[in-house]
């Protein structure tokens, strides 16, 4: 199976949209690349601004299945790639031994036993779109070992021999800059910046999420977050929290952002303590003007 | 895929009027991103002559993103790819305030009240590539070959023998060890090979690492003339470990020296970081920076729980409760502050300038840091920290 094809950036935004994740010029070219190239898509952004998001809205448009690796400290192969299931292995040996036949090891090392992780799926599964979400975490030394995996999109397992992926996965990679990634695997990967969206997409985005939230508390939502992005905070507000907030006045009977909803509701939106004081010391009116 | 014989028409005439190769073009393009300080390898101008070749080489957009996604490779490039792709193709640049990452928010500290700089040090003005040094600031870059020779010298060997270890923590990953808990997959992969019989138990343990260690060195005026040593210091503990430490100057602007000092020649570190800092001897702000190198760095992971050294005499221009406040802040994030002030070894120096008794309330271990004694202290600390 071969993964579904679009003809420009154009095409894939639109299809994209009809995902509800509205993808700017530059986040379409690059999963468009991404698709062409067979290249892996590396994602750096502030928290928030919809990377992860975008993996989804990708699978779902691709009709692919998305396969996601959260990536933490300590992860290794055995985690990321697969495993042998040594207590089936057993379990297998004895009731070979039970039936008074010694079961063989090719016999042992037999497919059913291999316990995929996603990084393994990902190349079984036809088509994939495999998520490697905060690759900041993980150690460097797992980054040397995805470089290559990424670049065969293919495995060579000693005792079952080389699985490839009949259609390479589209490889989407996050991070949230908590340390530098290595060149080398950024080289191979297209590189995209995250920013912001626009006052117009945000309220689109909150728009399609909350299609119940009215347009006029859509708008004062999207712009007092823009405040807030704007007011050099501990922790700037993304997409997700701006929709979250908006969710919060909504269930609150909200029909207008006035600075006393805002204050009881600040709590949706920043996540410092910090943050909210300086906002509320500066006045919630400033805020709230557009 | 690409030919030479389809032009890329430029937005405006200009360097460009006469049509060219588009790999011509693109070359051309790549040279001068790469004067711009974009690190743009041949491998990733391919990459951009590929990813053209998937879109419309006609389009101002299309040549931006393929340039864009494939050139660049961290959020500082970008402002740069912008100014490059405006002058070089002469056109508008596609919406600039999507490509202009928050972090860009360049920290310029106070103008005006800084009476170290030397006179007429113009940072108001434009700076056409952010993160690049203005004239000025070459200007007031110190050439570390002017030191006395007999001294680099000995300072040299003297910093060569230290090699500052931080003190280790425990990782969530498992390595065999002969104590420990029993690791049964082991166990069990060693009794398979026995026909399933069970001779012995594999055994682990947390592995160990050494924590992050983060110096942060003021290279202000006043911190000049312990400048040298310090970032003696601080190459010593790169080398040491290049992985986990992590090295900042802090002046009129934060900036990463860690690469510059993976150099192994401790001169060559040194003159490379001196290039890269953009601010020697200027004036300080050590709240705003502090701030900056929290808001950057510190809090997205470089800071957690890591061993942080601030290398500052604590000569605050600013408001010192800022500077309170972010010291309260690094103080949560970190497992350790260290401050190492020079004027703490001379006799009778009590703490008692604004920016230090702010910062003090959030400093586990105050030290020192005027004479390779309190370095070699220093290190003691921070392996014990």
């Amino acid at each position: 199976m071969t993964m579904l094809e679009f003809d420009d950036p154009k095409a894939l935004a639109k299809a994209l949209d009809q995902t509800d994740y509205i993808a700017d010029e530059g986040l379409a070219t690059a999963a468009y690349l991404a698709l062409r190239m067979g290249r892996p898509l590396f994602l750096e952004g502030d928290a928030g601004v919809g990377k992860t998001a975008l993996a989804l809205a990708l699978a779902q448009v691709l009709q692919a299945e998305l396969i996601r690796l959260q990536c933490y400290e300590g992860i290794d192969a055995s985690q990321a790639l697969y495993d042998w299931d040594f207590a089936r292995q057993m379990l297998h040996l004895r009731a070979a031994e039970s039936t008074g036949r010694t079961a063989d090891e090719a016999e042992l090392y037999d497919r059913r036993f291999l316990i995929a992780r996603p990084l393994l799926r990902a190349l079984e599964v036809s088509p994939a779109v495999l998520l490697v979400d905060e690759l900041d975490r993980a150690d460097d030394e797992f980054e040397a070992f995805l470089l290559e995996i990424l670049a065969e999109s293919s495995v060579t397992i000693p005792e079952l021999g080389t699985i490839k992926a009949e259609t390479p996965p589209l490889v989407v990679i996050t991070s949230n800059r908590t340390r530098e990634v290595h060149d080398a695997l950024k080289r191979r990967c297209l590189y995209h910046w995250v920013a912001h969206p626009s006052f117009d997409r945000e309220v689109e985005i909150i728009r399609r999420r909350l299609p119940e939230v009215s347009e006029s508390l859509s708008r004062q939502v999207a712009s007092a977050v823009a405040n807030l992005r704007k007011a050099d905070l501990l922790k700037p507000p993304g997409v997700a929290e701006a929709i979250d907030w908006a969710e919060a006045l909504h269930l609150l009977g909200t029909r207008e952002l006035t600075p006393e909803v805002a204050s009881r509701t600040l709590g949706a939106v920043l996540k410092y303590r910090e943050d909210a004081e300086r906002i509320i010391q500066r006045g919630l009116d400033e805020l709230l003007t557009a | 895929m690409t030919s030479n014989n389809y032009g890329l028409v430029p937005a405006s005439a200009g360097a460009l009027a006469e049509p060219r190769g588009v790999d011509e073009i693109l070359l051309g393009f790549a040279r001068m991103l790469r004067v711009a300080g974009v690190a743009v390898s041949p491998d990733r101008v391919q990459s951009m002559i590929a990813a053209l070749g998937h879109l419309d080489v006609l389009d101002e957009d299309s040549v931006y993103w393929a340039g864009r996604l494939t050139l660049c490779s961290n959020p500082d490039d970008l402002p740069k790819y912008d100014a490059g792709f405006a002058a070089y193709f002469g056109g508008e640049v596609p919406k600039p305030s999507q490509s202009q990452p928050p972090q860009h928010k360049h920290v310029e500290a106070s103008f005006g009240m800084d009476d170290h700089a030397p006179e007429g040090t113009g940072e108001q003005e434009d700076d056409p590539i952010p993160g690049m040094a203005s004239a000025q600031e070459v200007l007031q870059h110190k050439d570390f070959s002017d030191l006395q020779p007999a001294e680099r010298e000995e300072l040299r060997r003297l910093f060569e023998l230290l090699a500052p270890t931080s003190a280790t923590r425990r990782t969530r990953r498992y390595g065999p060890n002969k104590r420990g808990i029993t690791d049964a997959h082991k166990s069990i992969r060693a009794a398979m090979r026995n026909g399933g019989e069970m001779t012995r138990l594999a055994r682990k343990r947390r592995r160990v690492r050494p924590r992050r260690l983060v110096i942060l060195a003021d290279v202000s005026g006043s911190m000049a003339p312990y400048a040298d040593p310090m970032l003696r210091f601080a190459h010593a503990a790169v080398r040491r470990d290049q992985v986990h430490t992590e090295i900042f100057t802090l002046g009129t602007r934060l900036t990463r020296v860690t690469r510059e000092l993976r150099l192994r020649d401790p001169d060559k570190a040194l003159r490379a970081a001196g290039a890269a800092i953009p601010d020697w001897s200027g004036g300080t702000q050590l709240g705003e920076m502090l701030r900056a190198f929290l808001n950057l760095w510190g809090q997205r992971g470089i800071a957690r729980r890591a061993i942080v050294v601030i290398f500052s005499d604590g000569w605050e221009r600013g408001d010192p409760t800022l500077l309170g406040e972010q010291m309260q802040r690094l103080h949560r994030l970190a497992y350790s502050v260290i401050w190492a002030n020079p004027h703490k070894g001379h006799a009778g120096y009590e703490p008692l300038t604004g920016g230090i008794t702010a910062a003090l309330p959030y400093i586990d271990h105050f030290v020192a840091g005027h004479s390779f004694a309190s370095y070699a202290e220093l290190a003691k600390v921070i392996s014990h920290a």
